[in-house]
């Protein structure tokens, strides 16, 4: 079998018979009433949206407390670490005592 | 008095979406042509040229004007073709098996003698069809744009937006992928 020929004879064929050009009828029409129309809001967007800014502010909110707790720390304030640790804590001191 | 492209272009842009009908008439039946390259159903090529219509109606402002909105519109085209060939990759496993009367009578001529077998039987652009529906996508498209519309490497790198080297790439990646899909069909033919 020569491969090559039958690739050649295959491909000559394609050439020799172009798809045709023919329009449906009302083509026209049809692609000026879509491009035309009022978009539609799309639900998926929205919620995109609204979940990428709840993304970004979350983002901004840590990078905020990831810089000022080092700072707060190395100032000498701990109360807030402290606060946490003692809220923490506390209900297991209280298991304790009731134990 | 007809109006240019140009002119069309400039009065959908400031606002007189009717005059984007006159170009989707002009045009029309380039793209149509384009997109029965890649798929096979009307209903599919019809989504593919709604879908390039569409896109040049948004993105019209980025038309420069620098070449002809033609060389312009048939760059959305092919890249929308090529973006439908990736979504609708079918199995490309399919073997020869399953080939009609009619294909495996052309391929019997062809072995028997090579020029007895005609370029322009049916049975041949079906044959023809089935290949290329086995290639991947990128070789789909460059073995369309290359071999059968008979595009040079430049005119493919502009229209894929692919650079030069990568065309070349593709093109000798694409003849040896139909090269082995050939082999395929013979092997199981002709074992």
């Amino acid at each position: 079998m020569n491969l090559p020929e039958l690739q050649k004879k295959l491909l000559v064929a394609a050439r020799r018979n172009p798809p045709g050009a023919q329009v449906p009828y009302a083509f026209e029409k049809r692609i000026m009433a879509r491009l035309t129309e009022a978009p539609r809001p799309s639900e998926w967007l929205a919620w995109s949206r609204a979940l990428w800014f709840g993304a970004a502010a979350c983002a901004v909110i840590a990078l905020t407390v990831s810089v000022w707790a080092p700072s707060a720390a190395a100032n000498g304030d701990t109360h807030f670490s402290d606060g946490i640790v003692e809220t923490i804590m506390a209900s297991s001191d209280e298991f304790d005592s009731n134990w | 008095m007809e109006l240019s492209d140009a002119e069309l272009i400039a009065a959908v842009l400031r606002g007189d979406t009717a005059s984007f009908e006159p170009l989707v008439a002009k045009y029309s039946p380039r793209v149509f042509a384009t997109a029965r390259r890649y798929a096979r159903r009307e209903s599919e090529v019809e989504d593919i040229v709604q879908e390039v219509w569409a896109k040049a109606f948004q993105k019209l402002s980025s038309f420069r004007g620098e070449a002809p909105f033609e060389h312009w519109l048939m760059r959305l085209a092919v890249r929308t073709c090529y973006d439908f060939l990736r979504e609708h990759q079918r199995s490309r496993e399919r073997s020869f098996t399953d080939l009609t009367d009619p294909e495996n009578d052309w391929l019997e001529a062809f072995v028997r003698a090579p020029e007895d077998a005609s370029e322009d039987s049916a049975a041949a652009r079906q044959l023809v069809e089935r290949l290329l529906e086995m290639l991947s996508p990128p070789a789909r498209l460059i073995i369309t744009l290359l071999e059968i519309e008979d595009r040079t490497v430049k005119e493919i790198s502009a229209l894929t937006g692919w650079s030069v080297p990568l065309v070349k790439v593709r093109a000798f990646r694409a003849r040896a992928e139909m090269r082995k899909c050939l082999q395929r069909i013979t092997k199981e033919k002709y074992l």
